[in-house]
């Protein structure tokens, strides 16, 4: 018999292996077009582990945002510019010393991090029951919606915000203007 | 591409249920998956595909420049809109228990307008940058 935990966790596993390979791919490549369609493959895996691990609303901004949107904004920007990265002058040590201490301080920091899904974990202890008080309190069935309009407004109007603040920084730095002719 | 036309084909037969999808993301996003966010993005991605396949200038028919330079504030507006509307009825700034006859009713008007301000911001910003990237020339 293999129980649906065991598939899921084989999945996951699966996931993570091509997101790895995906992952070296990216930095390996010199072609800047392959890289570009690397980070689209990332980002459609990244979207299904999403999906596997029941983050549906992360997993649809992801295949929509990283797998979709931002490649066809890479692949304007390479137009611009050149599609083959610069070879480097020599081999760096810096670069990989500090990868090192940051993967380092990651894994460290990950052995304190309560076990996955665990319900003893301090956010689920503590503080607002928002699947229990979503319902009655807003009518909204879908918690994710109720937290981020309602419990946590702020948080969004900030995050609206940024995507403002991206906007006219873009149209500010490369729209052209009237009268302008060309370039 | 231009002449293309199986891809333009395509496209014409993808942009509607494209739209259409965007639409039920947002106005569905209270019982399922999604929101503004999501919805605004995928609407962006049908008219950049009109773009991508059209070129340009028939894009840009559909969503012309000086609309883009009004929704991405436009959003915001919105969205603090209902916020300053709270605090007027009586709440704190982004509590929309008052904007209805009950709270429960005030909560879902309050989430409906907040994720329309989100969609119009990010549909159209992810279209201003489209249009930017597109529009310039290879230097």
């Amino acid at each position: 018999m293999i129980d649906a935990a065991m598939i899921e966790t084989a999945v996951t596993i699966i996931l993570l292996l091509l997101l790895g390979a995906v992952a070296i791919g990216i930095v390996r490549v010199r072609g800047l077009f392959a890289a570009v369609v690397l980070l689209g493959v990332y980002s459609l895996l990244m979207a299904t582990l999403f999906i596997v691990l029941d983050a549906v609303d992360v997993a649809m901004t992801e295949a929509a945002v990283g797998a979709g949107v931002s490649t066809v904004f890479f692949l304007g920007a390479l137009w611009l510019t050149d599609t083959v990265e610069a070879p480097a002058k020599r081999r760096q040590l810096m670069p990989l010393i500090v990868a090192l201490v940051t993967a380092g301080a990651l894994l460290w920091g990950l052995s304190d991090l309560p076990q996955f899904g665990s319900p003893d974990q301090p956010i689920h202890r503590q503080g607002a029951d928002y699947l229990a008080s979503s319902l009655p309190d807003t009518g909204i069935p879908n918690v994710v919606t109720s937290v981020l309009a309602s419990y946590r407004g702020f948080d969004t109007l900030g995050e609206t915000t940024v995507v403002f603040t991206a906007g006219i920084g873009i149209l500010a730095l490369l729209r052209r203007r009237r009268g302008e002719g060309g370039n | 591409m231009r002449l293309d036309v199986v891809l333009r084909v395509t496209t014409k037969f993808m942009l509607a249920p494209l739209l259409l999808f965007a639409l039920y993301v947002q106005f569905h996003g209270d019982y399922g998956p999604g929101g503004g966010f999501q919805a605004g993005v995928i609407a962006a991605a049908a008219i950049i595909l009109y773009g991508l396949i059209n070129g340009l200038g028939p894009a840009q028919k559909i969503v012309p420049v000086g609309l883009l330079e009004v929704l991405i504030p436009g959003g915001v507006l919105i969205y603090v809109g209902v916020g300053i509307a709270g605090m007027l009825l009586g709440d704190n700034f982004l509590d929309y228990n008052h904007l209805a006859h009950d709270s429960v009713h005030g909560q879902e008007w309050g989430v409906f307008l907040v994720e329309i301000g989100v969609f119009l911001t990010v549909f159209s910003t992810m279209i201003a940058i489209y249009y930017a990237f597109a529009g310039r020339r290879r230097s």
